[in-house]
């Protein structure tokens, strides 16, 4: 067992994809010398060579319109977009032509890119600095969507990313880039490329339970969260169904604490909140299932149905603006296929339809464990 | 660090090797070898005829849509001719005709105009992208392949096409920057057929002219006449041959004009007038070489008849072509690699539809 963050996470994986496939380049701004401004491509130009890893000029369209073209010839490139809202020039290229390479040449064109977005809020952020995008790429035909919760994952993810031959949004939560959990490097580097699961890790029991960001002091957002009273013993009392979490891998959502009464379904930076939501109810008596989705395209639609099949009842967590979001898309699967089991409308606990504040705000706007309770409350119990 | 930009400048005027009368002009450039403007009038003459065909089956109903390259032909041949086997061209969706002279297959050339969903042919097999639709995209593109060769030292150079009005996108002046950072061998053609739809030249820069946009990015640019197939055969060959002697992206600017209107949605009267484009057709590529192949004894009637024969052949072709049955289960088979549960849900939502129509 090792200590590491999720930025630790995410650069092992790298290193150990460079390592062991030529192929795959690292690019964009600030990614060389620097190591990224979240340091997550720290040493890879010392140790591959800035042919492997290099700084491009300040051009995000630029950035991925060029990865598309290495695509094209034989690459594998992974591109960073510095924050996610300074990927939004080069959301043409990505859109229709990242996006759309397969299918308009049938399947003769493939682009196997990874386009690393640190997303989300909760560090305390200037604006652009903070926005949940994934909707924009979750709903375009033909990218896949990662996002992950835990460093485990993140290294799993980040790696079976590299073995698709689709291109693969991957977002990196930034409130959980520093977070450290125990994981279990066994058998790293060349075993690991074989097959998507063999990547040999495995998370620590508390691994997904620490939901607050070591920035979290700063930060009004990860302070809500922190703050409580009750966040020390939602560690302790997380450590349920993720004692044993399997790999995770693209299509596969894992359910990261049984429960009863309620199905939360969350991704990304969402997942602390609800397993810390889960924590604070079982101690006022109710059994919070926490499903984490890992991936929001493919999304896993029968461990979400499963969950809710068992519980009844629903609520979808996450940062960004509900409407029109992934959240909304994530509330319709499952009223439309589990409308049977359901005992209460399914609800959502999303970032509100404002632009992203600025960080004395940001606890109002982000979802927090009293919300996700608040909605909890609100599930028709009476009927039950 | 400056340096003196001077070896940035392209020429005065643009280099011209044949004139309007089909004489040969400035003894100082190379004309190309014989058999070289031989072999481009005859792409040449097959290019006007396809241009022609393709217009009369948008006027038929039988393509969606046609952007027409008729007067450009000749920038159309000489960027497909000045490449190696293993070169790159990056087409727009004004190019078919340099996508034809590459050696892709007429018909499968206008597969998507002719309403399918892909594009009908593998990139990979003539090495020609895709036909880029959104202005200025492709030109990164041609960047990443260039860079890509480069990394694994094959002598690959990237031509990548765009017109007047794409060098006012954003990506125009990122695939620039990079290449000339990068320092890929990229050579960036322009057309200048003076119009992006209706609008001139004078609303897309203030530059004295596009082919010195590349003084910015550190890239020489040159100006040619894009009606003169032997003087783009120079130019561009020699920026081919600079790129892929590792002295970085070249700018090549030819004026040309679009003859005919937009494509056929576009009522061309609305913008210039119709001696504006009378007053092309005596430069227009075709004339002019074949006076001074004519008069250089080059070409004789027995060739013109063969070249008129083949140009016939592959219209023909074109007007046999036929759209094959829309299947909409292919329309989920290429979204990924493996379609995602859901797809798979969508596409047996289509077939079952589709099953109980054949009921009724």
């Amino acid at each position: 067992m090792e200590k590491v963050t999720m930025a630790g996470a995410i650069n092992r994986a790298l290193r150990d994809a460079m390592a062991v496939d030529s192929s795959v380049v690292v690019f964009g701004e600030d990614v060389g010398a620097l190591g990224g401004v979240f340091r997550v491509t720290d040493g890879l130009a010392a140790e591959f060579g800035s042919e492997r890893c290099f700084d491009t000029p300040l051009a995000e369209s630029g950035i991925v319109g060029m990865a598309v073209g290495m695509a094209m010839n034989g690459f594998r490139p992974v591109v960073e977009m510095q924050f996610d809202a300074f990927a939004y020039p080069a959301f043409e290229q990505i859109v229709s032509h990242v996006a759309k390479m397969r299918n308009r040449t049938a399947g003769a064109v493939t682009l196997p890119i990874v386009l690393r977005i640190p997303y989300g809020g909760g560090i305390g952020g200037v604006e652009h600095h903070c926005d949940s995008s994934e909707a924009y790429y979750a709903h375009t035909p033909g990218l896949e969507v990662y996002a992950p919760s835990s460093a485990a994952d993140a290294y799993e993810l980040m790696r079976a990313a590299l073995r698709r031959s689709d291109p693969v949004v991957f977002l990196e939560p930034k409130k959980l880039y520093w977070t450290s959990e125990e994981v279990a490097f066994s058998s790293l580097s060349s075993s690991s490329l074989s097959s998507p699961s063999a990547a040999a890790l495995s998370s620590s029991p508390s691994a997904a339970a620490v939901a607050s960001s070591p920035l979290a002091g700063a930060s009004v957002a990860g302070a809500a969260v922190a703050a409580s009273p009750l966040a020390g013993a939602s560690v302790a009392g997380a450590a349920v169904a993720g004692a044993s979490v399997a790999g995770a891998e693209p299509g596969r959502a894992v359910v990261r604490r049984a429960g009863t009464d309620v199905t939360l379904i969350a991704y990304g930076p969402s997942v602390g909140v609800c397993l810390s939501a889960a924590s604070v109810a079982f101690l006022e008596g109710r059994s919070l299932e926490v499903v984490d989705m890992r991936t929001l395209v493919p999304f896993d639609d029968e461990t979400v149905c499963a969950s809710v099949a068992r519980t009844g009842r629903a609520v979808v967590v996450a940062e960004a603006a509900g409407f029109g979001g992934v959240a909304a898309e994530i509330a319709a699967r499952v009223s439309e296929r589990c409308f049977t089991a359901l005992a209460a409308p399914v609800r959502r606990v999303t970032g509100f339809d404002i632009p992203y504040p600025p960080p004395a705000y940001e606890s109002f706007h982000l979802p927090s464990v009293d919300r996700v309770l608040d909605a909890v409350d609100d599930l028709q119990w009476e009927d039950a | 660090m400056t340096r003196d930009p001077a070896h940035l400048l392209p020429s005065a005027d643009p280099v011209q090797l044949i004139d309007v009368e089909g004489k040969r002009v400035r003894d100082d450039v190379r004309i190309p070898e014989a058999t070289d403007l031989v072999r481009a009038y005859g792409a040449l003459v097959l290019g006007r005829r396809f241009n022609e065909q393709a217009y009369a089956l948008v006027r038929q109903g039988r393509l969606a849509v046609y952007p027409s390259s008729t007067g450009q032909e000749a920038c159309q041949i000489a960027a497909a001719h000045v490449l190696d086997d293993g070169d790159w061209l990056f087409p727009t969706y004004r190019d078919a005709v340099a996508m034809v002279a590459r050696g892709v297959d007429p018909v499968e050339t206008l597969t998507l105009l002719r309403g399918d969903w892909h594009c009908g042919y593998d990139p990979y097999r003539h090495r020609v992208a895709t036909q880029a639709t959104p202005l200025a995209t492709q030109l990164p593109h041609a960047v990443g392949v260039a860079l890509a060769a480069k990394l694994r030292s094959e002598p690959t150079v990237a031509l990548a096409m765009c017109g007047d009005g794409a060098t006012s996108e954003g990506d125009f002046a990122e695939a620039l920057n990079f290449a000339a950072v990068f320092a890929v061998p990229v050579v960036f053609f322009v057309q200048n057929n003076e119009y992006a739809i209706s609008v001139p030249l004078s609303r897309q820069t203030a530059a004295p002219s596009l082919a010195h946009r590349g003084i910015g990015f550190g890239i020489p640019g040159q100006r040619v006449d894009g009606n003169d197939v032997a003087a783009l055969l120079t130019v561009l060959g020699d920026a081919v041959a600079r790129a892929r002697a590792g002295e970085g992206p070249q700018l090549v600017e030819a004026h040309t004009y679009r003859v005919q209107a937009h494509t056929n949605a576009d009522d061309d009267g609305r913008y210039r007038s119709a001696d504006e484009v009378s007053a092309w057709a005596p430069r227009d590529p075709l004339l002019r070489l074949a006076t001074y192949l004519r008069a250089s004894g080059l070409l004789d009637d027995a060739a013109q008849v063969a070249f008129d024969t083949e140009a016939e052949r592959v219209a023909a072709a074109l007007r046999a072509s036929s759209p094959a049955a829309p299947d909409p289960a292919r329309l989920f088979a290429h979204v990924f690699a493996e379609p995602t549960p859901q797809l798979r849900e969508q596409a047996a939502l289509v077939r079952d539809e589709l099953s109980r129509e054949v009921e009724v």
